[in-house]
């Protein structure tokens, strides 16, 4: 634990970093990749197993048709090539929470391979090239009971649940991306964000980190500046948020450089990230690479995915995030900080959805990521699940824009939608929250206000039309703020004229 | 013989049709028979007489409701304890499985059930299917039902005992490098590896997945292709099944009974038939080829000259995909676990369990296919072995464009002593030479009894290979050679087998 760091500037100036990310997403199939149990999230323990996914004896994989399609998927909005033939592999290696003690997963005949995606930071672009894209089933998961550090050592016993096992997985791996310098963290975190993005776009997965079903493992090394060679490289595994790929790549680029400016070197190995503390420590050794023995997977008969049917999945693409952000931002008329907000909050697609519905560009960003983003956040939710749907928020600013409700009131019909109590509509109907701007209503409050305050009426009737606040904030008070305030002003001027 | 064992399969189906017979009379007959001969023989490591008779009065109901599930509903039958059967102990022959009751079946099974066939119980065979003599058995071997003193072939040699010594009509057995075919040759049985596909793996528990097949183990042609029947076609549970129908077997192997071969080209192949084949082999052999001759064939020789590398290529490839199938026998989840004392690791449990449990053969086949599949190697053993596998499936190629069928002895000798070749694995190996290039290949092969060996009388095999997916041609010939030597002999083979002790 008690690794010393570089300073950051310190360490950019003598090195150039080299990253490499891989990715584990898992696919929100219906069910598994090699059977047909279940694939939900949170179930009780061992209740989604069937003999292929506990690898009993005897039993046989038979290949999910769409989790080879989302394969192709990703791989194509990856820009990547599709395998015109490609096989499954046994990755054979002992771990009590594997069923089969092999992995079925793809070696050298990957389903896509060779591809890029587009990485904005900060107004620049950095190309990150994909090596490969490959499908693979998940393990189940340990859970060690005893001991003090959740870990197997120590541990009086561990508990395995298989409900994971055979989950889907593509694993996407980039080649070592170069050139990025004092940006590497910033990079590595909008890669995963990206890509997280992509993945949303395509529907194909949940993407949610803290759930495991995104994960990345982020591979760092460096080289001295100029040096053009690439250093040794440590893995840190399973970091489970964007702001942690960021943290924890900083964190070893100036853990190696600290090593190596002290004559040092380093050592290939996995770590883990530490969340709480921000520090990685040293996990398993990986000075000689594992023998897997891989040989291609006799039980299941090659993929090969048809010319037309690759063109077909092509053509269904959605629009890729980066030509869509631009597209949108020009469309709306965003700068680019409003334009980073909006992503950043999750609420690009909520926004576009509300200006379809009608509302102006900026006042449905304004909704999005001020009022709702707040609520958001006070609730521990994210924005597409707060209740709220685009037309409603839509519907809110057109009552505004009709002159129905004002800012505080919208805020309350807002709280009414939020309740579950219906549509805008109902909720001002059920709490009779519209403006008043019946003159008869409004000419009884304008009285009875300059009734309970006459100095103020004559300080008016003198000319001190300054004074007319006051008592317009009499009657909206008279009227818990349903008052037309314009209206109510001319009222108060007429009457005192 | 009038008891209801000795009949055949068809025999019995039509005996339960006409109401002379039910099935559970028939399968207590075969309980009591097992009763009376296992001790000698051990060709079962699991009697289930409940479940038999059970499933036994279910198919005389559907009789007396006149709705027989299959042709073959409430005959009895054996099946090798290598298929996962739901509620019934399945161990492979080996201790790391001893006590495993499955939570499901093996599709095989589950088709014999929905046709209706009582299931007798499960059969010996060599542990983990590795062996041709069934003495790697963990729970000790079989005896073949002619010669107490000598080995009913293997893997399956439970199988093919159980239905030559009148235990069981029918069996299934599987067939990786000839388990199916090698057993039948030395116990005067018939046995038939199908196509590969044609018939599910699912549940059975695989040796090598590129090479496993089951088949029928039964005591005539024509039972093989009713049980055939049953047990065959496509299943989404494997995806390397063929989806295509099966042709029509049954109807092959009934129009091959009239004993007419005219216009069938006959290929002996050159490779399978010289040295190393024991005198009396031979000698039935080209009596048989002689006998298919006189019926009208066309007899040509064919030379496969990539059979000669079949043997090693099948002990790179058979070893590779068994390390990494047994890599799950690991003590976590089912299975024997031995735990060692003090505390210790899931990797001490794993070491000291698989030590314990698993045999000498075993041992043996995960330490060569671990090599073989090692980075370094693979490409010297594992990938320079299924490009021979190619060359060896082209001979195939171009020797089924000269010939129909292709021939041979199924086995290079009759059955050997009990322990004379269990020390010797290269010799046990040998065993099996005329049998892989099939497996190799996946093309369908049967073995039907030729006769007795003049030098110790004992059965031998004739092997008939077909092209992938042309079984119905193997039952032809097979049907058509069958009756040519019951002609000769006026009767079954087994017929001449020596009566049991105990047997009534």
């Amino acid at each position: 634990m008690s690794d010393a760091l570089m300073p950051y500037d310190d360490v950019v100036a003598r090195f150039d970093p080299a990253l490499g990310l891989e990715v584990h997403v898992e696919l929100n199939t219906a069910t598994k990749m090699f059977c047909g149990c279940p694939t939900e999230f949170g179930a009780e323990p061992n209740t989604q197993t069937c003999p292929t996914c506990l690898g009993l004896p005897g039993s046989m994989p038979a290949l999910n048709a769409r989790g080879v399609e989302s394969a192709i998927r990703i791989g194509l909005a990856l820009n990547c090539e599709i395998a015109e033939w490609c096989r499954f592999a046994r990755k054979n290696y002992f771990y009590p929470d594997m069923p089969k003690n092999f992995q079925t997963s793809q070696y050298d005949e990957p389903i896509a391979f060779e591809g890029y995606m587009d990485v904005d930071v900060e107004g620049e672009t950095y190309r990150v090239e994909i090596e490969r894209a490959h499908m693979e089933e998940d393990t189940g998961k340990s859970l060690h009971v005893g001991g003090s550090t959740g870990r197997i050592h120590g541990a009086d016993y561990s508990l395995v649940d298989y409900n994971r096992a055979g989950i889907p997985l593509i694993e996407i791996v980039t080649k070592p991306v170069l050139g990025t310098g004092a940006k590497a963290p910033e990079v590595a975190r909008a890669y995963v964000g990206q890509l997280r993005e992509l993945l949303l776009g395509l529907g194909v997965s949940d993407v949610r980190m803290e759930q495991g079903s995104l994960r990345c493992d982020v591979n760092l090394s460096l080289a001295p500046t100029g040096s053009g060679t690439l250093g040794t490289r440590t893995e840190t595994k399973n970091v489970n948020s964007l702001r942690s790929v960021e943290r924890a790549a900083r964190f070893e680029m100036q853990r190696h450089a600290a090593i190596l400016a002290g004559g040092g070197s380093i050592l290939q190995e996995t770590r883990h990230w530490h969340e709480d503390t921000g520090v990685t420590t040293s996990g398993r050794e990986k000075s000689d690479a594992e023998d897997y023995r891989y040989f291609p997977e006799p039980d299941l008969v090659p993929i090969a995915p048809s010319r037309e049917w690759v063109a077909e999945l092509r053509a269904t693409l959605p629009e890729p995030p980066h030509e869509r952000r631009a597209r949108l931002q020009a469309e709306w008329g965003f700068s680019d900080l409003d334009m980073r907000d909006t992503v950043g909050a999750g609420a690009l697609g909520l926004v576009e959805e509300t200006i379809a519905a009608g509302a102006t560009p900026q006042s449905a960003r304004k909704w999005w990521l001020g009022e709702l983003a707040r609520r958001a956040n006070e609730s521990e939710t994210d924005l597409a699940s707060l209740g709220v749907s685009p037309a409603d928020v839509a519907r809110v600013q057109a009552l505004v824009d009709e002159g129905k409700l004002n800012d505080k009131l919208a805020r309350q019909v807002l709280d009414g939608v939020l309740a579950g109590d219906g549509g805008p509509d109902d909720v001002v109907a059920a709490r009779g929250l519209g403006i008043v701007s019946d003159d008869g209503a409004l000419t009884e409050a304008v009285d009875r206000a300059i009734a309970d305050n006459p100095d103020v009426a004559d300080k008016i009737r003198d000319g001190k039309v300054a004074a007319a606040g006051a008592l317009i904030g009499a009657v909206m008070k008279d009227m818990r703020g349903q008052a037309d305030a314009g209206r109510v002003r001319e009222l108060i001027l007429e009457r005192l004229a | 013989m009038s008891a209801p064992e000795t009949r055949t399969a068809a025999e019995l189906a039509d005996a339960l049709a006409s109401g002379d017979l039910t099935s559970v009379a028939l399968t207590q007959a075969h309980l009591d028979r097992i009763a009376d001969v296992d001790g000698a023989v051990h060709a079962f490591l699991q009697v289930d007489a409940e479940g038999a008779l059970r499933d036994a009065a279910a198919a005389d109901e559907r009789r007396g409701s006149g709705q027989p599930a299959s042709a073959l509903d409430g005959v009895p039958i054996a099946v090798k304890d290598v298929l996962a059967t739901r509620g019934l102990p399945t161990t492979c022959g080996s201790r790391i499985l001893e006590g495993w009751v499955p939570p499901y079946d093996a599709t095989v099974v589950a088709r014999l059930r929905a046709a209706g066939l009582p299931i007798l119980g499960k059969t010996n065979m060599d542990e983990f299917a590795m062996g041709s003599s069934t003495e790697h058995s963990a729970y000790g071997p079989t005896h073949n039902p002619w010669d107490l003193t000598r080995i009913p072939g293997g893997s399956g040699g439970g199988s093919a005992a159980a239905v030559a010594a009148y235990e069981a009509p029918l069996a299934i057995g599987t067939d990786t490098g000839g388990s199916i075919r090698q057993p039948g040759a030395v116990t005067g049985t018939v046995g038939v590896k199908p196509t590969y596909g044609g018939v599910s793996r699912y549940g059975l528990i695989a040796l090598a997945n590129s090479l496993d097949q089951a088949g029928p183990v039964t005591r005539t042609v024509l039972d093989a292709a009713m049980l055939h029947e049953v047990i065959g076609g496509h299943d989404p549970l494997d995806s390397t099944s063929i989806d295509a129908p099966l042709p029509g077997l049954v109807d092959a192997a009934r129009r091959g009974a009239d004993g007419d071969l005219t216009g069938v080209r006959i290929g002996v192949v050159t490779e399978l038939g010289g040295e190393g084949y024991q005198a009396g082999v031979l000698a039935r052999f080209r009596e048989s080829v002689e006998l298919m001759t006189r019926a009208g064939a066309e007899v040509v020789e064919v030379s496969c000259p990539h059979f000669v590398h079949a043997l090693a290529t099948y002990y790179l490839i058979l070893p590779a995909e068994a390390s990494s199938n047994l890599a799950r026998f690991d003590a976590m989840r089912y299975g024997l676990r031995v735990t060692p004392d003090g505390s210790p690791s899931a990797e001490d449990v794993m070491r000291v369990t698989r030590e314990a449990g698993f045999g000498d053969e075993v041992k043996r086949r995960i330490i060569l296919g671990t090599y073989a599949l090692s980075s370094g190697y693979y490409d010297a053993y594992y990938g320079q072995a299924q490009k021979v596998r190619t060359l060896i499936a082209r001979d195939f190629d171009a020797a089924f464009e000269r010939a129909d069928v292709l021939v041979s002895p199924t086995a290079p000798t009759t059955a050997f002593k009990l322990g004379e070749k269990v020390d010797d694995p290269l010799a046990m190996y040998l065993n099996d030479l005329a049998t892989i290039p099939a497996n190799l290949s996946g093309v369908p092969g049967i073995s039907v009894p030729s006769g007795l060996a003049d030098e110790d009388g004992l059965p031998a095999g004739v092997q008939i290979l077909a092209p992938a997916t042309a079984d119905d041609r193997v039952y032809r010939v097979g049907a058509a050679l069958e009756s040519l030597l019951a002609q000769q002999w006026g009767g079954r083979l087994l017929d001449q087998a020596p009566a049991l002790e105990g047997a009534r």
